[in-house]
């Protein structure tokens, strides 16, 4: 024993006992190991927020300097990114520019037009200003920021934005500083417009920039109504020098001082920016994310046969995603702050820890035995993984530590993550990941405890043996499936993933609620972001609110009425015109600000004569710049190649200049010629501004109306492609058969454990099974011999063998006897030992006798070298064979025997062997005694390859006797009784147990070709298209005949239980003479109604109590090849044509009509939500039972066989070439494969029943098959 | 350990083996083609598209090292490079993709391990981190960079691929990959921020080794495919 060895057996050890521990106490250990990730998490709440808005710290300017690089580990908290120098100090001169008094000869444009102009002598003044003091001479050009070119991409802007000089921006660069441009420009709000972007703007426009106010609130229209200018000059200084600054603020205060301007001019104002993630950053980083999901989804997937795949799921990427917050929080505990960009490393993190352990555990802990506890699974699954799960994770460990001595910073950093991310994904597959699976296991167990509890508690243990008393029948055992069958109502088909995506659409109404949600949201985001809208009217509001206590402002008033009052002088009708109803309603916060610094005067203003315009100072002026975009800083710079991300700029107290110019002054300002022109129309709608952003709305509807419409055809298409039912199946899964060892088996080297079912072969018939037939409790079978055996149906004991008498007997007094004449002629030369070789092979015999018909004894010579295997598939005629030559003594008439009579003729013997054994061809029978058995292609018992069919140059014999009873082509049982039909149109009734011949009828000539045995009644249908109804009597008092109860099985009727005692016998109560015009190829009866499909391409449904012909349901083209009715009185037909109708059986009307198959239908099962059928294309198809809509088909393989089988509403049952395939209803997944024999290639199974205790029976060649279907089927959900 | 896991490789059944067995049925989406010339053009325009998609998303991540932070305009960064780049990129991984299953044939050596679209995907993704680490983590001097791309390039072949033959090939590839880029390289066509290591960037063969190893990884679990259908077929006929 290595030490690799013992150290696995140590894992494995340790994990079993770990498995123990999680899957007793799941719940503590769950909580345990929530609260040990809250516990790591904890720190993260210690982290930024990530986000990209800028952060602002204030500082006073009284003292302010630089902060140096190095912070000196000062007491005063500030943030770590507050060293160093600004990338700017911005130096904002916000000017308020009004015409007061308002006279009548003023035009509209006056109002903006010598205010803007003022500009250009205040920007004179800026440039010029000098300041003087002991340290020298300090100019702007100085101190400002200079910058060089624009990026390359703005050439459009070079006119308006300055270049290689100081950053110093105003209204004045729309006309390139000059004031000469300014008053030779015929309208000013083009020319601002000019520049606008069209369309939507998100961010910081050209006209925010230069005027450095928000658009709305700068006064420059036509219409302003307070005919106040606001814009500001802004300055950009690279250097602080506060004599310069100080000196400037009060040079400009004091040529224009503002009255009542109250701005602080305390603090100064550093705004940090985050990095932004640009597109280009952006695009990299959502491929990554969505390789990511494409990872996550293709793992999660592999997930099977548990309880909940979805939960599973979730608790994986639970698993994986809590342990790389734990690894990030455990890391920020010791002290280690993250710098890398979680967003960018987190996928990459995900990948390397990865979601295979999880898998693999799933894996194991499923593939171990069901039957065993539940912890046992667990500790199994857990142990036999263990040596893997170590391994993987120890080499993972040995690829980390090798990047973390790669010395690079980033790629230590994150191998330290990933280091502790391991080790806590570990922590968390142990203990989070394995108790989920625990727990869900289990329920899995409970949902299938419940559904089998009521098996168990009404389970008989004692098996019906061979000895079993006659007269006291053991009651049924109810069946464990029952249950399984009636409550399936939940459990529904699993329909294919686009049709449940749809429904599930369709159900919770999705699509609607989110296009309600987001247009809920959209409308919201439009109303809160619209700067006239719902966020000024919210700060208007509280600043009210807070007003509200102030007793001299007039708080009764209605609020805009009194701030509005001193701003628009009245009997101005340009006013009244220009008036906006949302204007109006919307209180501005300047006018409430202004009520409030001048509260005395708010009631006398209306009254007086319009008085000199007071220009509003607010707090809000204070920071204006608060209103911009908070990417008006960065795009700014931006223009100038200059980052502020990750960098901070330091905005300085604005320097208030108030700007009074009289209306003499006004018209000093020269007027342009064309000004007097404007407004063109006085209608606002149709004024610039408003026609601006109508023109904006319109682009904004057209563009989402654009893409709603876009959108919806989308939609419309996948929709289309979703529901449209042309390629229905076409996306279903289609299996081929799993070959025998090649075992599923995943790309980790692991393979789940095989549990091979194991069928129990019923062994005891010499030849083919032909018939087949059970009640549940016993199992009948005839071969081709014509033998029956009954079987019981729990254990595979045989019962009851029931020879074929009647053939042997008739044979030796028929037939046999001539031909003994003929044998005894020949003088005894034919030895008891050539004949006994012949026993053995039969079939060369047939063969030889055949074609050597002149020779002696010609088999010796032949049965040497012509052993099996060439003729495995031939016929088994050992039973035919008598050697009681004793018995067989002519009695009369001896043949002069020529030579060629001395050879024994076989030929009657072996020749009605083959017409058993294979498909009676009309043409082939050159017997007349064979009249009886025409064409019987289409016969469902009858089937056989004629490939067997052997040279048929039989020695004609003499036609077999009349007592000949012929081959059993129709069984059935019920109760004790077998009710065989014969060739011979004989209906026999066996007791099963005791294998005595009850009753016999014999009043048909015609051959039974299907039998239907329901209550008491037996209907027969037989070759010539006729019905026969008989009824089983006893000659007994009705008090004695006792019922087997059978309470817990609704779906078969009681069935009388004929003691032996009883005398029974059978009479024809009715027949139906011309029921179909031709063969009656399918009998089935169910429900009280017998259904017949024949080949006139009809199916009749027949009552059964008084054999009434109810209907005649045409609709198939094509001879009836199969038909299922069962006691829900579905009754679903399938035709030669590939066509498949369902009935309604009461009205008798055609529910659907689906062509699923190229070439006949060869079987159908119904369940409760589907159809089944098999067609002679190897196809298995389900269909939806209420829509006729094809769910999806199955290929098989070619060959296999058309049996079908419904176990339960999800488990379906072929047959094939030697095996027996378990499909999953729901997914049309092979489950398993069974193979019956030793050789793969064996026969098909031709016929398959499903027995009540969840066995099928099978025939399989000359062998039955009896296959209890493994729990672990039953478990799927 | 690594016998272990060779032979856990190999032990694992034979999805694309030499005994044609009756396979499952071929896979929802490629299952309607069953012409190979077909399917063959299909898996190379696939190839082709995903190459074209990698090499401008990384090319973009390249980019980014030099460029602001405010581009003038995103969609021109993105097509920074020359307009024939990315198709080129697109043909040679479509080239690769289509190459690898071949010579997987050829060879009689069908490769086995880890074949599933997850693992693929894992392969995708730590491709992408590497281009990502060259692109955004600062190395000290470019023997660093270059050793630890070799490093990682060697250890995603060890992660996902594993067979001698992908080995080879990745190399052979690499190799000549990096002689076609300095040819360009002197003619002018192209050109290097600045060359390190006998005049070429050393990390230049790592991140095509790197890729020619993810885009055969593409390529043979797109082949399982065809693979799939062509064994359908013959238990068909």
């Amino acid at each position: 024993m290595t030490l690799r060895e013992r150290l696995r057996q140590k894992i494995s050890a340790a994990f079993y006992h770990h498995g123990l521990l999680c899957a007793s106490y799941p719940v503590p250990i769950i909580l345990f190991t929530s609260a040990s990730i809250l516990t790591c998490c904890y720190p993260l709440l210690r982290l930024p927020l990530p986000g990209t808005g800028p952060v602002e710290f204030t500082t006073a300017v009284r003292g302010y300097a630089s902060p140096s690089h190095n912070p000196l580990g000062d007491p005063v908290e500030r943030p770590d990114w507050y060293r160093g120098p600004p990338v700017a100090y911005i130096q904002q001169v916000l000017v308020k520019a009004a015409v007061s008094p308002w006279g009548s000869s003023l035009l509209p444009v006056d109002a903006f037009r010598p205010p803007l102009g003022q500009v250009f002598t205040l920007l004179e003044e800026i440039r010029n200003h000098v300041h003087s003091d002991s340290s020298g001479v300090q100019s702007l050009e100085h101190l400002c920021l200079q910058v060089t070119d624009l990026l390359p991409g703005l050439r459009r802007m070079q006119t308006v934005l300055p270049e290689h000089g100081c950053l110093l921006v105003s209204p004045g660069n729309y006309w390139q500083n000059q004031q000469e441009l300014f008053d030779s420009d015929p309208d000013l709000l083009k020319t601002v417009q000019k520049h606008e972007p069209k369309g939507l703007h998100t961010s910081a426009t050209l006209r925010d920039l230069l005027f450095g106010v928000p658009g709305k609130h700068t006064g420059v229209s036509h219409y302003s109504k307070k005919r106040v200018v606001t814009y500001t000059i802004t300055i950009a200084l690279s250097t602080y020098d506060a004599g310069f600054l100080g000196s400037l603020r009060a040079r400009l205060k004091q040529l224009h001082p503002s009255a009542n301007c109250s701005l602080g001019e305390e603090h100064m104002v550093h705004v940090h920016f985050k990095e932004e993630i640009g597109i280009a950053e952006l695009i990299p980083l959502v491929t990554t994310y969505i390789i990511l999901f494409a990872y996550i989804y293709f793992s999660t997937r592999k997930i099977d046969m548990v309880k909940s795949k979805w939960g599973l799921a979730l608790a994986a990427v639970v698993t994986v995603l809590s342990s790389l917050l734990m690894s990030v929080g455990l890391c920020t505990l010791f002290g280690l702050t993250p710098t890398l960009n979680g967003g960018e490393i987190f996928p990459y993190l995900v990948v390397v820890i990865g979601l295979e352990n999880v898998l693999v555990l799933t894996k194991s802990v499923v593939s171990t035995p069901v039957d065993l506890e539940v912890k046992l699974r667990i500790a199994q699954g857990l142990s036999n993984e263990s040596w893997s799960i170590m391994k993987n994770m120890a080499t993972e460990l040995c690829i980390i530590l090798i990047g973390y001595f790669t010395l690079v910073p980033a790629i230590q950093e994150f191998c330290l993550f990933a280091v502790v991310g391991l080790v806590s994904d570990f922590f968390l597959q142990m203990f989070f990941f394995t108790t989920v699976l625990s727990i869900d296991i289990r329920r899995m167990e409970l949902a299938d405890l419940n559904r089998r509890l009521p098996a168990e508690a009404g389970l008989p243990p004692p098996k019906p043996g061979p000895l079993r008393p006659r007269e006291a029948p053991p009651p049924p055992r109810p069946s464990p499936h029952t249950i399984t069958l009636q409550t399936p109502a939940f459990r529904n088909l699993r329909l294919p993933k686009r049709l449940r995506v749809v429904y599930f659409l369709a159900r919770t109404r999705l699509a609607q609620r989110i296009i309600m949600v987001g247009t809920v949201i959209w409308i919201g985001i439009l109303v809160y972001t619209d700067p006239a809208g719902l966020r000024t009217y919210l700060a208007a509001q509280v600043s009210e609110q807070s007003h509200l206590g102030d007793p001299g402002g007039g708080g009764g008033q209605p609020p805009h009425l009194g701030g509005m009052a001193p701003v628009f002088p009245g009997g101005d009708p340009a006013k009244a015109l220009s008036v906006l109803p949302a204007r109006e309603a919307t209180p501005l916060p300047e006018n409430q600000s202004q009520r409030h610094l001048a509260p005395g005067r708010v009631q006398e203003q209306p009254r007086g004569p319009p008085a000199a315009t007071q220009v509003p100072w607010g707090a809000e002026d204070e920071e204006g710049w608060r209103r911009l975009s908070f990417r008006h800083w960065p795009s700014l710079f931006s223009y100038y190649n200059i980052t502020l991300a990750k960098r901070y700029i330091s905005i300085l107290p604005v320097i208030p200049v108030t700007l009074h110019l009289g209306p003499q002054e006004a018209p000093e300002t020269p007027r342009h010629p064309q000004d007097a022109r404007l407004p063109p129309d006085p209608i606002p709608k149709f004024s610039s501004p408003d026609l601006q952003a109508a023109d904006l709305t319109l682009y904004k509807v057209a563009a989402l109306g654009l893409a709603a419409g876009v959108l919806l055809v989308l939609l419309l298409f996948c929709l289309y492609r979703v529901l449209c039912p042309r390629n229905y199946g076409q996306n279903g899964v289609s299996h081929g058969r799993r070959r025998r060892g090649d075992l599923p088996c995943d790309d980790y080297g692991y393979s789940p454990p095989v549990s091979e079912i194991s069928p129990l072969l019923l062994r005891g018939h010499s030849m083919d099974i032909e018939c087949l037939a059970s009640d549940g409790m016993l199992l009948a079978s005839c071969c081709l011999a014509g033998q029956i055996r009954v079987w019981d149906a729990q254990t595979g004991d045989c019962l009851t063998v029931i020879p074929n008498h009647k053939l042997r007997r008739s044979s030796s007094s028929g037939c046999w006897e001539q031909r003994g004449a003929s044998w005894d002629g020949a003088g005894g030369a034919c030895d008891p030992e050539s004949l006994g070789c012949e026993g053995r092979d039969p079939c060369v015999g047939g063969d030889s006798a055949s074609e050597d018909e002149g020779g002696g004894f010609p088999f010796r010579r032949h049965a040497a070298p012509l052993r099996p295997p060439l003729f495995t598939d031939q016929p088994d005629l050992t039973p035919l064979i008598d050697t009681n030559f004793d018995s067989r003594l002519p009695p009369s008439s001896v043949h002069a025997a020529p030579p060629r009579g001395a050879a024994f003729d076989y030929g009657g013997l072996v020749e009605r062997a083959y017409t058993e054994h294979e498909p009676p061809s009309p043409a082939a029978y050159p017997s007349p005694s064979y009249s009886s058995s025409p064409p019987t292609a289409g016969f469902a018992n009858c089937r056989r390859s004629p490939v067997e069919a052997p040279d048929r140059g039989f020695a004609c014999g003499p036609p077999p006797a009349a007592e000949w009873e012929g081959s059993v082509w129709a069984m059935e049982l019920r109760g004790n009784l077998i009710a065989a039909g014969r060739s011979s149109g004989k209906l026999q009734l066996w007791d099963a147990v005791e294998g005595s011949l009850r009753c016999s009828n014999e009043e048909g000539a015609s051959g039974i070709t299907a039998l239907a045995f329901l209550n008491n009644r037996i209907v027969a249908a037989r070759l010539d298209g006729s019905l026969d109804f008989f009824t089983v009597e006893l000659n007994k008092p009705p008090g004695l005949l006792q019922y087997r109860g059978a309470p817990g099985r609704g779906s078969m009727p009681p069935s009388p239980c004929y003691s032996s005692d009883d005398l029974i016998s059978c009479q024809l109560t009715r027949s139906v003479l011309c029921a179909h015009q031709k063969p009656i190829t399918v009998l089935r009866a169910a429900a009280g109604r017998v259904v017949t499909g024949s080949q006139d391409h009809t199916v009749r449904v027949y009552r059964l109590d008084d054999s009434c012909c109810l209907f005649t349901l045409q609709g198939h083209s094509g001879a009836i090849t199969a038909i299922y009715i069962d006691e829900t009185m579905v009754l679903a037909s399938g035709g030669q044509d590939g066509a498949i109708c369902l009935w309604d059986v009461l009205t008798g009307s055609r529910v659907s009509h689906v062509y699923g198959h190229r070439g006949d239908v060869t079987s159908l099962v119904c369940t409760n939500t589907c159809v089944i059928s098999s067609g002679l294309d190897d196809l298995i198809c389900i269909w939806d039972r209420s829509t006729g809509i094809k769910l999806y088909s199955i290929q098989q393989e070619v060959g296999c066989g058309d049996s079908l089988g419904v176990i339960s509403d999800s488990l379906l049952v072929t047959g094939g070439q030697g095996c027996v395939s378990f499909w999953d209803l729901n997914f049309g997944d092979l489950l398993q494969t069974v193979y019956l024999g030793q050789t793969s290639d064996g026969q098909g199974v031709r016929q398959l029943l499903v027995l009540d205790n969840a066995a099928i029976v099978c025939d399989f060649g000359s062998e039955l098959s009896l296959v209890y279907v493994p729990s672990v089927l039953e478990k799927l959900d | 350990m690594s016998r272990t896991l060779t032979a856990m490789a190999d032990s694992t059944p034979g999805e694309y083996g030499s005994e044609p067995g009756p396979r499952p049925a071929p896979g929802p989406y490629i299952s309607a083609v069953t012409n190979r010339t077909t399917n063959l053009v299909i898996r190379g325009a696939m190839l082709f598209s995903v190459g074209v998609f990698l090499a401008l998303v990384l090319n973009l991540l390249q980019v980014q090292r030099n460029v602001t932070l405010f581009p003038p305009d995103v969609i021109s960064s993105i097509f920074s490079s020359a307009w024939w780049v990315p198709p080129c990129c697109g043909t040679a991984s479509a080239l690769i993709g289509l190459l690898y299953p071949c010579i997987d044939n050829r060879l009689g050596e069908p490769h086995r391990f880890k074949r599933e679209w997850s693992s693929v995907m894992r392969c995708v993704a730590v491709f992408v981190g590497i281009n990502h680490a060259s692109a955004k983590v600062d190395f000290a001097n470019n023997v660093q960079l270059s050793l630890t791309l070799a490093a990682l390039s060697v250890g995603l072949w060890w992660s996902f691929d594993r067979s001698r033959s992908g080995f080879s090939l990745g190399v052979v590839i690499a190799l000549l990959a990096t002689l076609a880029t300095q040819l360009l390289v002197y003619n002018g066509v192209f050109q290097y921020t600045s060359p390190d290591f006998l005049y070429i960037r050393s990390w230049l063969p790592c991140i095509f080794f790197a890729g020619v190893i993810t885009m055969g990884n593409i390529g043979r679990q797109l082949a399982l495919y065809e693979h799939k259908v062509a064994l359908e077929k013959t238990h068909q006929d």
